[in-house]
């Protein structure tokens, strides 16, 4: 159907533009199932909040309904899966660099978190807890 | 076009580190990324540099949240509001979650419609989807003043860690300032599909091209939500 839309209505765009439009069509019924998707996982990451899941469990479930999400906006709302390899390696690979950073500024954030409380705790001779 | 052609005739005759042959080599007639618009992988690398820059504040707040001895002001409580009496944690987060979701599938269909040569849903839908970005705006205005009258400052706030507001700040002021940003953008090429802009010159993957930043927009608020909002 999307094929005969397409081919009955050519004519009447230029024939440049054609060479671009072949590759993203896809039933309308793909997008209303993400979309579904995507609600029912953003209801459940608020249920974690609002039932006040604690520790690894709360971050477990976090972290996998974040990618869950992201990785269904990325795919098929912005059409990464049907886009050749050359595109998806040029702008999915380069990101994971961010693990790079995040991973030192960890080591670096736990190093200031100690510093801090071995000073305030030598300045005011009180143990702190950390808080 | 193939790799003989244009290796035996289309190398240029300047020396190898002049800015002539820097210019000729860039600009010969290759292509990497094949059937995609320019606009389209130009978009693709924005974004990607874009990510770079989102990535950058939420590493910089997980450092600061991590490195502080002050206890960190709970987002469940802090985004809490009253309905009826009653206070619900981050309910005003959730609705704006869902108003993006909706814009992000409304802006799926635009982009599906303007490829079926429909103008008019085409439109249609990408003014829902600026409408609906221009409510979360709204929502984020109200959301900013009701902490600004409660005490936040980027330097401080009643609650525990005084990094807490400069993290919410930059981070959610940066989300919106794209969000704002994306309103006009789509806004903008709403009237030209209304026009018949693009059915004159044949050129939709325009809509195609505003919805990535769109839905890049809302990727972005997926990570906002889960690190700053729920952690």
């Amino acid at each position: 159907m999307d094929q005969a839309i397409k081919t009955g209505r050519a004519g009447v765009a230029d024939s440049k533009a054609q060479v671009h439009d072949v590759g993203q069509q896809h039933p309308i019924g793909v997008y209303l199932q993400v979309w579904g998707y995507l609600f029912v996982l953003s209801t459940m990451s608020y249920l974690v909040d609002y039932f006040g899941a604690e520790g690894l469990l709360r971050w477990s479930l976090i972290l996998t309904f974040m990618f869950l999400k992201a990785g269904l906006i990325v795919a098929v709302f912005m059409h990464m899966l049907w886009e050749r390899l050359a595109l998806i390696y040029a702008i999915l690979i380069p990101p994971l660099c961010i693990a790079v950073l995040v991973s030192l500024m960890v080591l670096e954030s736990d190093y200031t978190f100690w510093t801090r409380i071995l000073f305030y705790e030598a300045e005011t001779g009180l143990s702190t807890g950390g808080h | 076009m193939s790799q003989a052609t244009m290796t035996s005739t289309d190398l240029p005759a300047a020396a190898p580190h002049s800015l002539e042959s820097l210019v000729s080599d860039w600009s010969t007639d290759q292509e990497v990324f094949k059937k995609v618009h320019w606009g389209k992988a130009m978009m693709w690398i924005f974004l990607l540099s874009d990510t770079f820059i989102f990535s950058c504040f939420l590493t910089s707040y997980m450092t600061v949240r991590a490195s502080t001895t002050a206890t960190w002001p709970d987002p469940s409580q802090v985004f809490a509001l009253t309905v009826f009496g009653e206070s619900i944690p981050l309910i005003l987060i959730a609705i704006m979650t869902f108003v993006l979701i909706s814009s992000s599938g409304t802006m799926a269909m635009a982009v599906n419609f303007g490829y079926r040569r429909n103008r008019r849903a085409t439109a249609a839908l990408m003014l829902a989807t600026a409408a609906l970005g221009a409510s979360f705006v709204g929502m984020q205005a109200f959301e900013w003043t009701k902490l600004i009258h409660e005490g936040v400052r980027p330097w401080g706030n009643p609650w525990g860690a005084p990094q807490f507001g400069s993290c919410f700040f930059m981070i959610t002021g940066f989300h919106g300032f794209h969000v704002s940003v994306g309103v006009i953008y789509l806004t903008t090429i709403a009237l030209r599909v209304l026009n018949g802009v693009y059915d004159r010159n044949g050129k939709y993957e325009v809509v195609e091209i505003a919805g990535l930043y769109w839905h890049f927009v809302d990727l972005v608020w997926v990570f906002i939500f889960a690190f700053f909002y729920l952690w």
